[in-house]
């Protein structure tokens, strides 16, 4: 494509097709654009079907769900992060964190704070501690990846002293049935994933916020000087992602039924992973809700099969191991493919404009 | 020098090469003599940039012949061959790496090392005689090379690229960055080089120099072989019209109405590193031109006008109204936009698409709530496009899917939007070839005609001249006067640009470690 030519203004050829593309999610996008997980996912449920009675019963898939859901809100959490081109180390001690706090709340004043109280005030913790990574980012520029690997060590490190290093138990019965519950038959735990995704969903898709998101994550500079607010984006995307984190953390402790001070211990690469799986791009600016989604269902669902299959668990850390390497080389293959045509005018890549010709 | 009697260097012959749909060079021949200075002159787009990158190896012809030395060269001829067979290249970018001293600079990739130690006294020999070709004995070789002038950077290139016993060294756009003074020194080089039977293949957009300097000339146009011939059956305006190809009176658009009321008023602006404050005024319908060598403060000037950097002082008013510049968040509020120098580094967002490039910065004016209305956000984007003949394929596809004359007019189209008043354009033809430039300068005299006030800088006079009603020319961070742009010529325009007592400007001297880069080389 090349605009030599001065001919008569070509408009885009849909001009008389009103609904919008964009509203309009056609299947060559779901597996073109970045949702790589949804074949793979499919392949693997079918196969675990036909090699297993257990796979498709109603015990198993409610049991699956539970599992995947609490990684499933940290993807959501990490997706947030990763979509500015950041990453977030920390998620997984602001899960145990959270849910320590949860518990001490409820707990140590024997008889103590209602249920709520704990809730909210582990969800605080959770959003204090993206607040302060968001802000080093923001304003003083530092790394990412140093910021919330000091984050993660400062929550796990405060886990374990408000615990002394002890399990937080046992927690009032209301707490449990917040994970525990069932509504229409199908447990709390896979309704609060579902909504997490979508809420997160339609917060990148459908509101300016998310927008500028991806823009920032395209192309930090480019979105400054659009106008983006850039830095409170970002500080708002990490203390989202810190408030997800902890409501995962909630999830896993009233799940679990105590407040676990190694909770979380090594889930950041899990929601990593299922980001990654499910399409987002490290750079930023590449992935979407359902992608982290479907990658936490796939990382899920290798580890449910493994049990069922009866799989040594340790097979299956190089099985999603491979899947990362293959996820992220399928992506970098779509890139060379779709990108390298990209190049403005193909041959000049860096002519600068003429100097003054006299 | 007519006759080829000593083997060429490099000769090509029906060269070609396409990148998909769009092809670069066709059927091109090329000699180039030892001792012998050949220049290639050409427009943007023209195929020059193609044709270094296939003598140097960095990309591989599709078809035709390559002979070095007489030797044909087989096709998938790489950088490493190429240097091996004594090409070297002096980069417009240089290719220095700025964090090393100048003795690693020049030694790298080749350390003298006795069983993988670096042999560090053969190493200083070494880069010592390869300082004294270019005329640099006495530098000291531990200087890091991130801290030397531009003009002394350019020599230490230079001798590397000679150190590696280069038959032929190809200049790209190698002044750029030079002032007058320096330019002059590097062409008195390049002479010696001659001198010493070393082949040069000289490419520049100053036409000046390549008359200064070239015995041959090779024209290039749409990537195709125009005509080689001595320089000296050339003018500069016989020159031109072989690159050109055709009269180009119709490139920039005719007269404009009157100018209307102020539109933007730039009160006692300081920009970082400016000496003074400025004053800027300019009215609905206006175009000004801001010219100036590079490094002057012209690119410093519109950013701080747009809140792009911090400045030091100064208030902008638009419509008569005092505007927050303080963030470019602020400014595009008030009616301002700027489309920088590099549009990939600082414009567009280019995995994003088409569409969302264009409504980033009005989002917020069509999204009731904050929240996205795709259909809204369509008509506007499509509103604002229309009539800028942007040529895509659908409105979802990357905007990196666009050429660079498209991808611009992306980005006019994103300010226009946000119904701008003040448009702030920084080289907006950088890269875009000729079709498509005569396109953007249509388009900004389309959107001055109607009512927008627009601040142009370019490093091209023609362009300045034949697009604004008035040319500020900036020196050294001053403003150094204004110009009619109707009366004006390129002679008034560089005799006010040019630094006062030119050799003795600061930027001549070539000694280590004084003048700190200018921010333009850093971008």
């Amino acid at each position: 494509m090349t605009d030599v030519s001065t001919t008569a203004p070509k408009t885009p050829r849909r001009a008389r097709r009103e609904p919008d593309d964009s509203e309009i999610l056609r299947l060559s996008q779901v597996f073109a654009k970045g949702l790589g997980g949804i074949p793979v996912l499919l392949l693997l449920a079918f196969a675990l079907s036909l090699a297993t009675d257990s796979f498709l019963t109603g015990t198993n898939l409610d049991n699956l769900g539970r599992q995947v859901s609490i990684y499933a809100v940290l993807a959501a959490a990490e997706l947030l992060v990763i979509l500015t081109a950041g990453i977030d180390l920390s998620v997984g001690s602001v899960v145990g964190l959270a849910g320590v706090v949860a518990a001490k709340t409820m707990f140590e004043t024997t008889g103590g704070l209602p249920v709520v109280w704990g809730v909210l005030l582990a969800l605080l913790v959770g959003a204090v501690a993206g607040l302060v990574n968001g802000l080093l980012v923001a304003f003083l520029k530092l790394p990412p990846f140093i910021v919330t690997l000091g984050m993660m060590g400062i929550a796990r490190g405060t886990t374990l002293l408000l615990t002394q290093g002890r399990t937080v138990q046992p927690l009032p019965e209301g707490f449990a049935t917040l994970a525990g519950g069932e509504f229409l038959g199908v447990a709390n735990l896979i309704w609060l994933m579902l909504l997490v995704t979508v809420v997160v969903g339609l917060l990148l898709r459908r509101t300016v916020w998310g927008r500028y998101v991806y823009a920032i994550g395209s192309n930090a500079e480019s979105a400054r000087l659009t106008g983006v607010p850039v830095r409170l984006v970002q500080v708002s995307a990490y203390t989202l992602a810190g408030l997800l984190a902890a409501f995962a953390g909630v999830l896993l402790a009233s799940r679990l039924g105590n407040g676990v001070p190694t909770a979380g211990d090594g889930y950041e690469l899990q929601a990593i992973a299922a980001c990654v799986i499910g399409g987002a791009s490290l750079f930023g600016a590449r992935g979407t809700a359902l992608g982290a989604l479907v990658g936490a269902l796939v990382v899920g669902l290798l580890n449910n099969g493994g049990t069922l299959l009866g799989v040594d668990p340790f097979w299956l850390q190089i099985a999603i191991g491979v899947l990362i390497l293959a996820a992220v080389a399928a992506e970098h293959l779509q890139n060379l493919r779709t990108r390298r045509p990209a190049g403005p005018t193909p041959g000049q890549p860096s002519q600068p404009a003429p100097e003054a010709a006299s | 020098m007519g006759e080829a009697n000593p083997t060429p260097v490099v000769s090509l012959r029906g060269v070609g090469k396409s990148y998909r749909a769009v092809r670069a060079l066709a059927g091109v021949d090329l000699d180039v003599l030892p001792g012998e200075v050949h220049c290639l002159a050409g427009e943007n787009g023209a195929g020059k940039s193609t044709l270094i990158k296939v003598l140097t190896g960095a990309v591989n012809r599709d078809e035709g012949e390559y002979r070095v030395a007489g030797t044909p060269v087989r096709t998938g001829f790489t950088p490493a061959e190429a240097r091996a067979a004594g090409i070297g290249v002096v980069y417009q970018e240089l290719s220095l790496l700025p964090d090393l001293s100048v003795g690693d600079n020049l030694c790298l990739g080749r350390l003298p090392n006795r069983a993988g130690v670096v042999d560090r006294r053969g190493q200083r020999a070494a880069a010592e005689r390869m300082l004294d070709r270019v005329g640099l004995r006495g530098l000291d070789l531990s200087t890091v090379v991130g801290e030397l002038p531009t003009a002394t950077r350019q020599l230490v290139e230079i001798a590397r690229v000679l150190g590696h016993d280069a038959k032929l060294v190809i200049f790209d756009e190698p002044t750029t960055a030079l002032s007058t003074a320096e330019a002059d020194e590097l062409l008195e080089r390049i002479r010696a080089l001659r001198a010493e039977g070393v082949a040069v293949l000289y490419v520049s957009h100053r036409l000046e120099e390549m008359f200064a300097i070239g015995d041959r000339v090779t024209v290039l146009r749409d990537g195709t072989h125009v005509t080689t011939r001595p320089m000296a059956e050339f003018d500069h305006d016989s020159l031109i019209q072989a690159m050109v190809g055709r009269t180009i009176t119709n490139l920039y658009p005719g007269q404009r109405a009157t100018p209307g009321p102020v539109r933007l008023e730039v009160r006692g602006l300081r920009p970082v590193g400016f000496p003074e404050p400025v004053d800027l005024t300019v009215r609905a319908g206006e175009v000004v031109g801001l010219a100036g060598l590079l490094g002057s403060g012209r690119s410093e000037l519109l950013r701080a006008v747009f809140g792009a950097d911090p400045k030091l002082a100064g208030t902008v008013l638009v419509d008569g109204e005092r505007v927050d510049t303080g963030t470019p968040r602020a400014a595009a509020r008030a009616g301002l936009g700027l489309l920088t120098e590099d549009r990939k580094e600082s414009g567009l967002m280019l995995g994003l698409s088409i569409e969302e490039n264009v409504a980033m910065a009005s989002l917020p004016r069509i999204s009731p709530l904050g929240l996205i209305r795709p259909g809204r956000v369509r008509r506007h984007v499509r509103a604002a496009t229309e009539g800028l003949r942007v040529k895509f394929g659908e409105w979802s596809d990357p905007v990196s899917s666009l050429s660079g004359g498209n991808q611009q007019k992306t980005l006019v189209a994103r300010w226009r939007a946000t119904g701008a008043k003040v448009l702030l354009l920084d080289e907006p033809t950088k890269g875009v070839d000729v079709g498509a430039k005569a396109d953007i300068y249509q388009v900004v005299a389309d959107l001055a005609a109607a009512g927008l006030a627009v601040v142009v800088v370019s490093s091209y006079l023609p362009e300045l001249l034949g697009l604004c009603d008035r040319i500020v020319v900036i020196r050294e961070q001053r403003v150094a006067g204004e110009l009619d742009a109707a009366t004006a010529t390129e002679e008034d325009v560089l005799r006010l640009a040019s630094p006062v007592g030119d050799t003795s400007s600061s930027h001549a001297n070539s000694a280590p470690g004084t003048g700190a880069a200018h921010p333009e080389e850093v971008q």
